[in-house]
């Protein structure tokens, strides 16, 4: 009865909910700090920027599609953020807040235009997703680079950082705020909008949408600028906890989004997937990475640890869709 | 005998879709296996081509009992399965295809001059005129499903499965089928041969066994059973009558094309129109062009010249969205490729076309509770079982899924609607409910075009019929006119008759 309640939860939730509580057993038996109330709130906001990632890399496994380019978003947004930020901060030192808007608009701008380019491509000129943001996430990885000759940027006004990277509300950091705003946007979006049913129809079947009048071509054009823009988003939290902007902060991203998501159960063949998996998927990796850390597993390693846990998880995910068609009733 | 199951049973957890099954294959018989979609047939050859182990029950090949244990031991034991599912690799040649698995081989290298000489022996004995290098992925429905009949027979089977081998080749391909099971019961190979067809069950069945939920009902007789008796055993109830009795009332022009041509050369100088209240056909042959016309009059075509008129607007090269909204609703042939999201569940499906109308959203956020209710009375309308809106469609039998196909049609206010191929795939139970449907949607004053290889249902359903051959229109034949002899007679060659 037992095992027949645990392959039952198995089917229904998949494994999330067995890592999860895994993951807690062994990282409260390796560490006394690791079940603390601190701890957590710190495993939440970390978790933050991977979670804004993995909402966008969500829409685009939707319809079917992915995007290796979100590390470079992030970093390109960072680095162009941090750059305008600085020289807008050096002209005009005694407006803290116009350098800040101004910054964070043109950041987020620069981010958003890797996704537009990404969308146009695989939308437009029918580029498999695989190489198009393949070869955005070189491009924008080199121009990164290039901007910054590979050496962090400073002098961003103190207002960003304090703001956006350690300010605390009722205890709450102010990342965690932002990402449960966008939690809930997503959320909405998703469940409660045409364009989100149109997202999963585009990855479940594109000529049955087409043949229903959807323009597939927008809607796939869509799910890629607003990943990127998500992507954006968590680009210049991030820029604003490490108050410098830094070319090489994403190399890690496109894995990781890509695992937080698989892992929550979100089918790489589009179409299938739920929001509250994903953000729970994103909060698992940042769990494991903090546990390892407090456990002082090497960094190394733990990179390692990561990339097979995304392989159980799609092993596990194979194992579960044969249950569930052995179960077909 | 040549093959026995006894009391074969297979349980997938929380489901029995056999139990207790008998079935014996004579050595130059066509055994017609005979069900509803869900009765179990395809599980029934599934386990006698190995693909599938039984739970519990006895095999027995000429007396011997036996276990296979893969699709790769049946075919050593003689056994070939030709599957609706093409097992065809699209990107490899049709030579290639058909010894795939077991190729010819001069030390461990391939011996593709050897592989083409048996290739081109195998499709002359067949008569099959495929081109032996051309990529599969290339090749029409009909013509793949040469090539997976053709391996078949590329040994020397001493059981061959067909399950529904004429659902996409024309009549003609269908003979020279027929032709090539003849030959085979004369060299004392047992056939299994699933069907819904009726007709076909006449000419090539010795011997039917009727399947209902996963239960044998009897094994008769071919030549000593009626139709409805063979109908009322599958079922389980009597369907009096498979077409019904349409009440046509022409009214105001819907649909006009004026001498359409399409970019692809598919159709060239069509001319056609559909009025409110009648069903038009469009009959002809695979290919004929038939069902591109239509395609090309929802948008889904390039027009080169000529023009498409909907309620009196010129509406040549709109597209499906601009057509949807004016009132035009496509119903593709495909549910798989075209027609169904299978991983969602019936009420995103039935909602998906629809969901700009104001019922099922707002200006900015969907309102769920509208899209369920008016999903869930579409659903009861079609009789979806079984009934879960939220249920997988892939875990629907082929006639549910093409009911959720017509649901659709049924969530928007629709003044012309396409059918294309409405009953391919599908039992007779379903068959009836679908004209039913059609019947009601014209009778309420909705033009109908109907495109359909299925001749008994263009005969029986439309008002007017147009015949269509290698992308022109042959014939248009109204009351009378509409006849068996008369659509056929317009399917081929002239010359040749």
């Amino acid at each position: 009865m037992n095992v027949a309640w645990i392959k039952h939860t198995f089917v229904r939730l998949g494994v999330l909910p067995f890592l999860l509580v895994i993951a807690l057993i062994v990282f409260t038996l390796l560490s006394g700090n690791f079940l603390t109330v601190n701890n957590l709130v710190n495993v939440a906001r970390q978790s933050t920027y991977l979670m804004l990632v993995a909402m966008g890399q969500m829409l685009a496994l939707l319809t079917g599609g992915f995007d290796l380019s979100v590390g470079t978003i992030l970093a390109v947004t960072s680095v162009v953020g941090a750059l305008a930020m600085a020289s807008l901060n050096g002209a005009f030192p005694d407006m803290a807040w116009l350098a800040i808007t101004g910054g964070i608009l043109i950041g987020f701008g620069a981010g958003l235009s890797i996704g537009i380019i990404n969308g146009a491509g695989i939308a437009l000129f029918n580029v498999s997703p695989f190489m198009m943001t393949l070869g955005m996430a070189s491009v924008g990885f080199g121009i990164a680079l290039f901007l910054t000759g590979g050496i962090p940027v400073y002098g961003m006004p103190d207002g960003f950082g304090a703001t956006f990277g350690f300010a605390r509300y009722f205890g709450i950091p102010a990342p965690i705020y932002l990402t449960a705003l966008f939690v809930v946007l997503i959320y909405v979006l998703l469940n409660w909008t045409r364009l989100g049913r149109y997202l999963y129809a585009v990855g479940g079947n594109i000529k049955a949408a087409q043949l229903s009048g959807i323009k597939t071509s927008w809607i796939l054009f869509l799910a890629y600028v607003l990943c990127a823009a998500l992507t954006a988003v968590s680009g210049l939290l991030l820029t604003a906890r490490l108050e410098t902007g830094e070319a090489n902060i994403g190399a890690a991203m496109p894995l990781e989004s890509i695992a937080a998501c698989v892992i929550g159960g979100v089918s790489l063949r589009g179409g299938v997937g739920r929001l509250s998996n994903v953000v729970l998927g994103a909060l698992f990796i940042g769990l494991v990475q903090n546990g390892m850390n407090l456990a002082r597993i090497d960094s190394y390693l733990q990179t390692v640890v990561i990339g097979i846990l995304l392989i159980l998880a799609v092993v596990a995910d194979q194992a579960r869709l044969r249950l569930i068609a052995e179960m077909r009733d | 005998m040549l093959f026995e199951l006894k009391k074969v049973s297979k349980r997938f957890p929380g489901v029995e879709a056999l139990s207790d099954v008998d079935f014996d294959l004579r050595a130059g018989e066509v055994h017609v296996l005979f069900g509803e979609n869900g009765a179990g047939k395809s599980t029934l050859i599934s386990l006698i081509s190995g693909a599938e182990k039984a739970t519990s029950g006895g095999m027995f090949l000429r007396g011997d009992s036996v276990e296979l244990g893969s699709v790769h031991e049946a075919r050593q034991q003689g056994i070939n399965a030709v599957f609706q599912e093409f097992s065809l690799v699209p990107q490899l040649t049709v030579e290639e295809n058909l010894f795939l698995g077991s190729e010819v081989t001069k030390g461990s290298f391939l011996d593709k001059a050897e592989i083409h000489r048996r290739s081109v022996r195998l499709l002359e004995k067949l008569s099959f005129p495929i081109p032996l290098s051309k990529r599969v992925a290339y090749l029409s429905r009909a013509e793949q499903q040469m090539v997976e009949i053709a391996k078949a027979f590329r040994t020397e089977p001493s059981i061959l499965i067909f399950d529904e081998p004429t659902a996409s080749l024309t009549e003609r391909e269908t003979d020279r089928l027929f032709a090539l099971i003849g030959q085979a019961k004369k060299a004392c190979v047992g056939i299994i041969y699933i069907t819904h067809r009726m007709g076909e069950v006449r000419r090539i069945g010795d011997r039917i066994t009727v399947l209902r939920d996963g239960r044998k009902i009897a094994t008769l007789d071919a030549a000593a059973c009626s139709d409805e008796r063979l109908i009322e055993l599958m079922t389980g109830r009597k369907i009096t009558q498979v077409f019904p009795r349409i009440k046509f009332n022409p009214g105001a022009l819907f649909l006009e094309t004026r001498h359409l041509t399409l970019s692809s050369g598919a159709a060239r100088g069509i001319s056609l129109s559909v009025r409110a209240g009648e069903i038009v056909g469009i009959a002809g042959l695979v290919g004929s062009g038939k069902s591109d016309t239509a395609r090309a009059c929802f948008g889904l075509e390039k027009i080169s010249s000529g023009a498409v008129l909907f309620l009196d607007e010129d509406v040549t090269g709109f597209s499906p969205r601009a057509m949807l909204d004016r009132g035009m609703f496509y119903v593709p042939p495909d549910r798989r490729s075209e027609g169904l999201m299978l991983m969602r569940g019936a009420r995103e499906n039935i909602a998906l076309p629809s969901l700009s109308q104001p019922c099922f959203s707002g200006n900015l956020f969907l309102n769920r509770r509208g899209e369920t209710a008016i999903t869930r009375r579409l659903a009861e309308r079609v009789d979806l079982r079984p009934f879960n809106l939220d249920r997988e469609l892939l875990h629907y039998s082929g006639g549910n899924q093409q009911k959720v196909m017509i649901a659709k049609a049924l969530a928007r206010d629709v003044k012309l609607f396409i059918f294309d191929e409405p009953t391919i795939g599908v039992d007779v139970g379903t068959r009836a409910a679908i004209y039913g449907f059609i019947r009601d949607l014209c009778e309420a004053g909705a033009g109908i075009l109907l495109i359909s290889s299925d001749l008994p249902e263009i005969l029986h359903l439309t008002a007017r019929v147009y015949v269509m051959y290698r992308g022109e229109l042959r014939a248009e034949l109204e009351g009378g006119d509409i006849r068996h002899d008369v659509v056929l007679s317009y399917f081929f060659e002239r010359d040749a008759a």
